[in-house]
C-alpha cells in the first residue's frame, strides 16, 4: 500500500467517481439486476405458458413481456455485463493504473443506467414497447405502432448503444498503448485478446443499429419513409440494417465468455493454455466470420437463392474457430493436472450446453432445414443453449473465479457447487423440451396455444425448469451476500494463477499497482512515473516499449451531469423533436466544463515535464 | 397429437427436408457425443495428472479436420435440398393468392377466367397430386406463411410479392399458423389446408364459385337485411348480395368452414353468436367490432343466415 498513490488515484464523490474499478462493479451489479428483472419476466411467460389456453397474462401484456425480456437480456445484460468484466479486468491484466478514458467511462455508466432504468419504468408503466426485441416494421411503424412504446425501444438502443461504443473504444486504447512494458501483443492474455475483438465488432457493428433506431425514431416522429414501401421504402431493409448488427451482437457476447474459459481452464488444469497463437487467431476469424452471416435470419424472407447459399456456407463454417478453440481446451485439461473448482464447473457446463446449441445452430445454419425450424420454439432453444451455455454459465464461473479479486474474500464453495448443479439441471429441463416443441410446430412469439396441438406437457416441463433457473440465481445472490460479509479472506491470488491482476491485493489499490510490471526481464524497471500526479506509461502497440507518460485525469462530476443531459434530450425527443435543438445545449454546456482546462491541474503536470 | 409437426410429411419438399434433417442430426450427435468422450476422458486424464502432450498438436489438427470435412458434406447436402425443393413441376399447377391480414388469411383462386375466380379465408382446399403456386403478399405487416406438413415457411411482406410452390401427396387435413410476429393475436392467425382427391376438390371449388344461396325462411331473410344494411356489410362480403366489403375475410360460403377467427374457435352457431356479439371476448384486439347492441332474435336471426351460407 503507498499513501500517497492512494491519496493521487482515489475516488473524490459517489458522481465523480472514475476508477475503472468501481465503475465496473457498478456496472456488473447493475448489468445483474437487469438480469434479475428480465429473468423474472420470463418466469412470467413460462408460467402463463405452462398450460394450454391459459388466461393468466392477456396477449397485450405477454406481448410487452417477451419485448423488454429480449430487449434487457441483450442491450441491457448480456453485452454490457461482458463490457464491465473487461472494464474492471484489463487494465488489471496489461498491469495499467487505470483505464483509458476514464471520464467517458463513468459517462458511458450513466448513459446506460439511464437508459436501463426507463426502458423497465415504461414496462411498469404499462407502455412496454411490444413489438419484439427485433421490432421489424412495419409493425413496428407509425401506423401499427401508434403511441410512444417503439419510441422508447428505439432510444434504449441508442442509449446503450453509445455506452458500448465508448467503452469498446476505451478498452481498445488500453490494451494497445496502455500494457506493461514487455507484454507484446503475443504475451497479451487471451481474455484482453477477446475483449480487443469484441471491442473491434462494437465499433463495426453498432453504427448500423443505431443508423436502423434512428431512421425508424425518425419514421414514427416526424414522417420519414425509410420503412414504408407505399412510399418508397423497404420493410427488408430494416432486417438487413438490424441484423447486421443483431448477429455479430451474439459474438460480443461469446467471445468474452471464451476469454474467461481460457483464463479459468489453464488456471484450474495448472499449465498455460494449450495453442495460444491458434487461440488468438480463431478469436479474430470468428470475428470476421460473424459479419457474414446477417442473412440466416431472413431464409424465409424472399431473397436470392444463391445468396443464401453463400450464408449457410459462412454460417457453418464459423463453428470452425469455436471447434478449434473447445480442441484446445480439451488438450490443456488433457495434459493439466485439474482441480475441481466451482468456476471450473461452470466452465464445464459450456462443453455440454454451448456445443449442443452450436449444433442445432448448424441446422438452422441450413436453408432448408430453417425454414421449417425458423421462428418455432426450436430456434427460442438454439439460442438459450448458445447464449446461456455459451456466456451466462462461463460469467457464472467468471464471477466465482474473480470474486475473491473483486472483494478479498472467497465464496462458498458449497452453495456454488448447488447452484451449480440446480442451474444446470434446470437449464436442461427448461430448454431441452423446447427443441420438441418447435419441431413439433409450436411458433415463437405466442401468448397460448389450443390444447388440442398436444404442446402442453412439454411447456409445463419447461415452466417447472425456468423456476428452477430461478431458484439459482436466489442461490447465486444469498452466496454474493454472504460471502460478502463474512467470506474466508482471499490474499492475492488463491487460485494461483498466472494473469497479472492477481499480482496485486485483493481488492486491488485504486492505483492498481505499486510499480508497474515488466515482463520478460530481470529486476524491476523504474518507470519514472510520478506518484503525487495522474500519470500512466504508455507504450508501443505491438513490442509494448515505453513511449511516453501520460497525465490522466482527475475525478468530475461533469460525466454524470453530461450523461443526465444526454438523457432529457434522448426522453425528450421521444414527445417532440425540438427536444433535439433545446437538448443539445445543456449537453454542449456539460462536455464543455467536462472538458475545461483547470489551472492547478496544467500547472502540477507541466511541473512534470522532462525538457529534453 | 402431432397437429402441426414438421415430420408429419403429407408432401415431396416437406419430405426432402425431414431426411435433411435426419442426416444433419446423425452427423450433430456424433459429434456431440464425440466431444463429450473426449472433454470426460480429459478430465480424467487431467485429473490423474497422466494425460502426456505428447501427439496433441497431431489430436487437435486431425479434429478441426474431421469437423470441417464435415461441416462441407452438410453445407453441399444442404445446398442439393435446397436445389431440390425448387424443383417441383409447376406447369399445371392451380395458382392461389394468399394475402396476410392482422389476424386472417386473405384465400383467393385464381383463373384465367375471372367468372372462375373464388374468394375464401383461412381454410385452403387443393388438390391431391397436383402442383399449387401460392401468390404471397401482406396488406398491413409482415406474416409468414407456414403448413409444416406441406413446405417451409415464406415470408409475406407488404410491397413485396412472392411465390411458394408446394404439393399435398396425400389426403389430409394440415394445420398451419403464421410464424412472423404480426401483434397483439398473432397466437391466433391459424390456417388449414384440406388437400382432397381431384374430383372431390373439383366439387368444392364448384360449390364455392356459386354465390351464395338466398335466405330460406324468415329468420334467414331478416339476418340477410341486418347483414347487408348494417354495418357487417361495411367490411364483409357475400356474393350474389350487395354486401361487397373487402377489409375482412370474403363469408359467401362462411357455413363450409370449420372455424371462426382464424381457427380461434369451431364454427358452431354458440360460438358464432358469442363472435358477433362480442369478439373481444374470444380474441382481443381483432378488428371486428363488438355487437352487443343486436337484440337476442337478432342475432339468432344473423347467426340462422351465416349458418345457411354452405
Amino acid at each position: 500500500m503507498n499513501p500517497l498513490l492512494e491519496r493521487t488515484w482515489r475516488d473524490t464523490g459517489f458522481f465523480s467517481a472514475i476508477n475503472h474499478k468501481t465503475i465496473a462493479l457498478r456496472y456488473i451489479v447493475t448489468s445483474f439486476a437487469f438480469f434479475v428483472a428480465a429473468g423474472i419476466l420470463a418466469a412470467l411467460m413460462r408460467l402463463q405458458l405452462a398450460v394450454p389456453e391459459n388466461d393468466f397474462i392477456g396477449p397485450d401484456l405477454y406481448n410487452q413481456l417477451f419485448t423488454v425480456h429480449g430487449t434487457a437480456m441483450m442491450f441491457l445484460f448480456a453485452v454490457p455485463v461482458m463490457e464491465a468484466m473487461g472494464v474492471y479486468l484489463v487494465p488489471l491484466m496489461v498491469g495499467a493504473r487505470s483505464i483509458a478514458f476514464p471520464r467517458m467511462n463513468a459517462f458511458s455508466y450513466w448513459v446506460f443506467l439511464f437508459g436501463g432504468v426507463m426502458l423497465f419504468g415504461v414496462l411498469a408503466l404499462n407502455i412496454g414497447p411490444d413489438t419484439g426485441w427485433f421490432s421489424y416494421p412495419p409493425l413496428a411503424g407509425p401506423e401499427h405502432s401508434p403511441g410512444k412504446r417503439v419510441d422508447f425501444y428505439a432510444q434504449l438502443i441508442t442509449f446503450t448503444e453509445l455506452a458500448a461504443l465508448l467503452v469498446a473504444i476505451e478498452i481498445i486504447a488500453t490494451a494497445f498503448k496502455m500494457r506493461a512494458p514487455g507484454m507484446t501483443l503475443a504475451r497479451m492474455p487471451l481474455f484482453v485478446w477477446a475483449m480487443v475483438v469484441t471491442s473491434f465488432m462494437i465499433l463495426f457493428a453498432m453504427p448500423a443499429v443505431m443508423f436502423a433506431s434512428t431512421a425508424l425514431i425518425a419514421d414514427r416522429l416526424v414522417g420519414t419513409h425509410f420503412y414504408n414501401p407505399a412510399e418508397g421504402g423497404d420493410a427488408v431493409l430494416w432486417q438487413h440494417l438490424f441484423w447486421f448488427f443483431g448477429h455479430p451482437e451474439v459474438y460480443l457476447i461469446f467471445i468474452p465468455a471464451l476469454g474467461f474459459m481460457s483464463s479459468i481452464i489453464p488456471t484450474f488444469a495448472r499449465r498455460p493454455i494449450f495453442g495460444y497463437p491458434a487461440m488468438v487467431l480463431a478469436l479474430i476469424a470468428t470475428a470476421f466470420l460473424g459479419f457474414g452471416l446477417w442473412v440466416h435470419h431472413m431464409f424465409a424472407a424472399h431473397l436470392p437463392e444463391l445468396g443464401k447459399s453463400f450464408f449457410t456456407a459462412a454460417s457453418m463454417l464459423i463453428a470452425i474457430p469455436t471447434a478449434i478453440q473447445i480442441f484446445c481446451w480439451i488438450a490443456t485439461l488433457w495434459t493439466g493436472r485439474i482441480v475441481f473448482r466451482t468456476p471450473l464447473l461452470f466452465v464445464l457446463a459450456f462443453f455440454f450446453i454451448l456445443v449442443a446449441g452450436g449444433l442445432t445452430g448448424i441446422m438452422v445454419a441450413s436453408v432448408p432445414l430453417d425454414l421449417q425450424l425458423h421462428d418455432t420454439y426450436f430456434v427460442v432453444a438454439h439460442l438459450h443453449y448458445v447464449l446461456i451455455g455459451g456466456a451466462v454459465f462461463p460469467l457464472f464461473g467468471a464471477w466465482y473465479y474473480w470474486f475473491p479479486k473483486f472483494t478479498g474474500r472467497m465464496m462458498s464453495e458449497r452453495l456454488g457447487q448447488w447452484q451449480f448443479w440446480i442451474a444446470f439441471i434446470g437449464f436442461e429441463v427448461a430448454f431441452f423440451p423446447m427443441h420438441t416443441l418447435g419441431m413439433d410446430g409450436m411458433t415463437r412469439r405466442i401468448h397460448t396455444y389450443p390444447e388440442a396441438m398436444g404442446w402442453g406437457a412439454a411447456n409445463f416441463i419447461s415452466t417447472v425448469g425456468a423456476l428452477m433457473i430461478a431458484a439459482s440465481g436466489v442461490l447465486f445472490i444469498v452466496n454474493v451476500v454472504r460471502s460478502y460479509r463474512r467470506g474466508a479472506p482471499a490474499g492475492d491470488n488463491p487460485w494461483g494463477a498466472d494473469t497479472l491482476e492477481w499480482a496485486t491485493s485483493s481488492p486491488p489499490p485504486s492505483y492498481n499497482f505499486d510499480r508497474i510490471p515488466v515482463l520478460g526481464s530481470e529486476g524491476v524497471v523504474v518507470t519514472g512515473l510520478a506518484e503525487k500526479s495522474r500519470e500512466v506509461l504508455i507504450t508501443t502497440v505491438v513490442d509494448a516499449m515505453p513511449d511516453h507518460r501520460l497525465a490522466f485525469p482527475n475525478p468530475t462530476i461533469w460525466p454524470f451531469l453530461s450523461a443526465v443531459a444526454v438523457t432529457v434530450m434522448f426522453i425528450g425527443s421521444i414527445f417532440t423533436p425540438w427536444a433535439v435543438v433545446w437538448g443539445s445545449i445543456p449537453i454542449v454546456v456539460g462536455v464543455t466544463l467536462w472538458f475545461w482546462p483547470r489551472k492547478d491541474e496544467t500547472r502540477e503536470h507541466l511541473a512534470l515535464e522532462k525538457r529534453p | 397429437m402431432r397437429v402441426q409437426n414438421m415430420f408429419s410429411v403429407a408432401g415431396p419438399q416437406a419430405e426432402r427436408i425431414a431426411e435433411l434433417w435426419w442426416i444433419t442430426f446423425a452427423i450433430c450427435l456424433v459429434v456431440f457425443a464425440a466431444v463429450l468422450v473426449a472433454t470426460g476422458l480429459a478430465l480424467w486424464k487431467g485429473r490423474k495428472g497422466t494425460g502426456s502432450g505428447h501427439g496433441a498438436h497431431l489430436a487437435v489438427a486431425s479434429a478441426v479436420g474431421v469437423s470441417t470435412v464435415l461441416l462441407l458434406f452438410l453445407i453441399v447436402a444442404s445446398v442439393a435440398t435446397d436445389r431440390a425443393l425448387a424443383q417441383i413441376d409447376a406447369s399445371d399447377a392451380l395458382k392461389i393468392e394468399v394475402v396476410g391480414n392482422r389476424w386472417w388469411w386473405d384465400i383467393r383462386y385464381q383463373d384465367p377466367d375471372p367468372s372462375r375466380r373464388f374468394t375464401t379465408a383461412n381454410e385452403i382446399a387443393i388438390p391431391v397430386g397436383r402442383a399449387v403456386e401460392l401468390t404471397l403478399r401482406a396488406n398491413d405487416v409482415i406474416h409468414s406463411f407456414w403448413v409444416p406438413a406441406l413446405h417451409g415457411k415464406k415470408d409475406l411482406i407488404p410491397g413485396r410479392t412472392a411465390t411458394l410452390t408446394l404439393r399435398a401427396d396425400k389426403p389430409g387435413t394440415y394445420r398451419g399458423q403464421c410464424a412472423e410476429f404480426c401483434g397483439v393475436q398473432h397466437a391466433k392467425m391459424a390456417l388449414f389446408v384440406y388437400a382432397l382427391p381431384a374430383q372431390e376438390y373439383e366439387a368444392w371449388a364448384e360449390q364455392q364459385r356459386r354465390p351464395a344461396p338466398p335466405p330460406a325462411d324468415g329468420p334467414q331473410q331478416l339476418g340477410h337485411d341486418l347483414f347487408v344494411k348494417g354495418t357487417c356489410a361495411m367490411c364483409h362480403a357475400i356474393q350474389g348480395t350487395p354486401a361487397n366489403g373487402r377489409r375482412a375475410p370474403d363469408l359467401t360460403h362462411f357455413a363450409s368452414r370449420k372455424t371462426i377467427g382464424a381457427g380461434t374457435v369451431p364454427n358452431d352457431p354458440q360460438q358464432l353468436a358469442v363472435w358477433i356479439s362480442d369478439p373481444h371476448a374470444v380474441k382481443p384486439g381483432v378488428n371486428m367490432p363488438a355487437h352487443a347492441f343486436l337484440k337476442r332474435e337478432e342475432l339468432a336471426a344473423l347467426v340462422a343466415y351465416l349458418g345457411s351460407l354452405k
